[in-house]
């Protein structure tokens, strides 16, 4: 799809290597120099990363090193305080089951999205026509749920009195779901949690898998075939490697929007009950916009950025190899 | 697409159609858990309170109803919302494609220093960690008088948009030969007016993969939209008013569903219409552009 077609279209102006700026093409008449009009395009861009993205970034790092509470918030002149808030945090025995529980949510998510992704998408491609437009339009169709809407209609799902769960749990013979409180409990919610971010992950990553399923020659299936492989060998041996450089890809995301279920999180147990479904978004904002400590939420905001940076690094290197060139 | 897997008019034995049973029965597997949430809300969005709230759930409701779209349409402000959300998607979606063109036509047609440097910080920008920014957007907003206001949700949601729409943009205008551009100018035409004519129909495809992205991304966003706007109610979101609706309707699961059908329905329909596009476009894009 979009992604092999850019790859086999050369493109029209190549860079050479060293970034020598290429010797002016005749019949080029304009464009290929410089001049203000590059600049003039870009500006609104640039000045847009610079003011929204970059500025409250510098801020956030800013607030972490002050002393920054509602005082501060409403006067103005902070004061530095160093690492201070940094020791804080990082001695608080709260603090560190959150960065725990964080890693666990983390890894229950990625896991089961990145392995029912996988079956969906090689199941996909072996259906027939019609089946697989039934399975890619119902994706599509979970894929395109609003998050608040989904979030809203999985609590009512598990709602502990109506809810169809704990109906259909009953009468399989699990009498102990009978009103079953699945929001009372800290493991229950966090299941719940989980089930919902997988449930609205897994159409992006198996329709991506998928698509790049597609792009697998079918002649190395065959050759492998020929060659006495079993289901199970083609896929490890010729399938995965193949893929791979997507598959790493789409694992990347996941774990960085991980982060994103910041908001299912929020709507459904603002990270209750007790602390058993916060993470560390949910504690960066629990911290600062509820508890009014501005600076140590922006402490736990940029250990986050930390942590996340690794997985970042990561994507790009994966991108870029898989890009060739910006 | 796979032409390995015959799937063609080929008459299969039934014992090649036994074969692929536990392959249909995964397909129907996965039909049935993406679609039956989005099914249960629609339907209890239609139900009588009575059979909601009733220990023997049906699956096909015997009787149908409109009381919870009325209350849920009756309910304070919702036009109100509903006119919030579009203004900001619109607004946020149209700042995002202008900007974009510009910035995307500039990286993939000319030849400027910094312009990798660029590309790179497009890059970079495009996996803000934005569930990260909430604290110092929010304080800078107050400082600057911009809290409780659409046009601030409207910038941010052009941010977490903008540097997406410039990587699938400049993908589309890459592909496009240059030299269409340079008949028409040869033929008489300015340089924006050739890129006006010859390449912009042709961008057609990446202006509405980009679009619906923009779409889905503002009509959604809740976090922003919650931290942001606080004291001035009037300025609220669906998908705040949503989060906030049980907190009011408390136990009326029918009008919370029908309030949430309600909401999921543009992206829902969008998302249907344009499949094709989404699937190729959106799954390719998104993971590289």
């Amino acid at each position: 799809m979009s992604a092999v077609r850019e790859h086999t279209v050369p493109r029209p102006a190549r860079r050479r290597p060293g970034r020598t700026p290429p010797p002016p093409a005749a019949g080029r008449a304009c464009g290929d120099r410089g001049g203000p009009w590059p600049y003039l395009l870009v500006a609104p861009a640039v000045l847009g990363m610079l003011y929204l993205l970059l500025y409250p970034l510098a801020r956030a790092v800013l607030i972490s090193f002050q002393d920054f509470r509602l005082r501060e918030l409403i006067s103005g002149n902070a004061r530095f305080v160093g690492f201070a808030n940094y020791r804080t945090l990082l001695t608080d025995p709260r603090f560190w089951t959150v960065v725990r529980r964080t890693f666990l949510f983390m890894a229950v998510n990625v896991v089961l999205i990145m392995a029912i992704a996988l079956l969906v998408a090689l199941m996909t491609q072996r259906l027939g026509r019609v089946w697989r437009t039934a399975v890619l339009s119902s994706l599509v169709l979970a894929w395109a749920m609003p998050v608040v809407a989904a979030t809203t209609v999985f609590q009512w799902l598990f709602h502990s009195e109506f809810g169809v769960v704990n109906w259909a749990l009953t009468s399989l013979g699990f009498d102990s779901f009978e009103r079953y409180p699945w929001f009372a409990h800290g493991t229950a919610a966090f299941a719940i949690l989980v089930t919902l971010v997988v449930w609205q992950s897994v159409p992006f990553a198996a329709i991506t898998l998928y698509s790049a399923l597609t792009t697998v020659p079918a002649e190395l299936h065959e050759a492998a075939r020929i060659d006495g492989a079993g289901a199970v060998r083609v896929l490890r041996s010729v399938t995965l490697p193949m893929i791979r450089p997507i598959v790493t890809l789409v694992w990347c995301l996941e774990v960085i929007w991980t982060f994103k279920a910041f908001v299912q999180i929020w709507v459904m147990t603002k990270g209750g009950p007790g602390d058993a479904t916060t993470i560390l978004p949910v504690y960066a904002v629990q911290t600062a916009l509820s508890s009014q400590r501005y600076d140590l939420g922006s402490a736990a905001s940029m250990v986050t950025v930390v942590l996340m940076s690794g997985v970042l690094v990561l994507y790009f290197r994966q991108m870029f190899r898989q890009e060739g060139e910006l | 697409m796979s032409a390995a897997h015959a799937t063609g008019p080929v008459r299969r034995t039934p014992a090649a159609q036994l074969r692929r049973l536990p392959l249909h029965a995964g397909a129907a597997l996965t039909v049935l858990i993406c679609l039956f949430p989005v099914y249960w809300m629609a339907v209890t969005a239609f139900k009588p309170s009575r059979d909601i709230q009733s220990a023997d759930p049906r699956f096909v409701p015997h009787a149908w109803t409109l009381d919870h779209f009325r209350t849920a349409v009756q309910a304070d402000g919702f036009a109100q919302f509903w006119r919030n959300s579009l203004l900001v998607t619109a607004g946020a979606v149209l700042l995002s494609l202008v900007v974009a063109l510009g910035a995307a036509f500039a990286v993939a047609r000319m030849r400027w220093r910094g312009r990798r440097q660029f590309v790179l910080a497009v890059f970079v920008a495009q996996m803000a960690p934005w569930e990260s920014l909430i604290i110092p957007v929010y304080i800078i907003a107050r400082d600057t008088g911009m809290l409780d206001r659409l046009a601030t949700l409207t910038l941010i949601y052009f941010m977490v948009t903008l540097p997406f729409t410039i990587i699938v943009l400049r993908g589309f205008i890459a592909t496009i030969p240059a030299e269409l551009e340079e008949a028409a100018q040869v033929d008489g035409c300015t340089r924006l007016g050739a890129f006006r004519r010859v390449a912009f129909p042709l961008l057609a495809p990446g202006l509405m993969a980009t679009s619906l992205f923009g779409f889905i991304t503002a009509w959604n966003e809740f976090a922003y939209a919650n931290f942001l706007i606080i004291k001035n109610q009037e300025n609220r979101t669906l998908p705040v008013w949503l989060s906030s609706f049980q907190n009011t309707f408390g136990t009326d699961w029918g009008a919370t569903m029908a309030a949430s059908t309600l909401f999921a329905l543009p992206a829902l329909v969008v998302f249907l219409v344009l499949q094709r596009h989404v699937t190729s476009g959106l799954a390719a894009g998104a993971v590289k552009g």
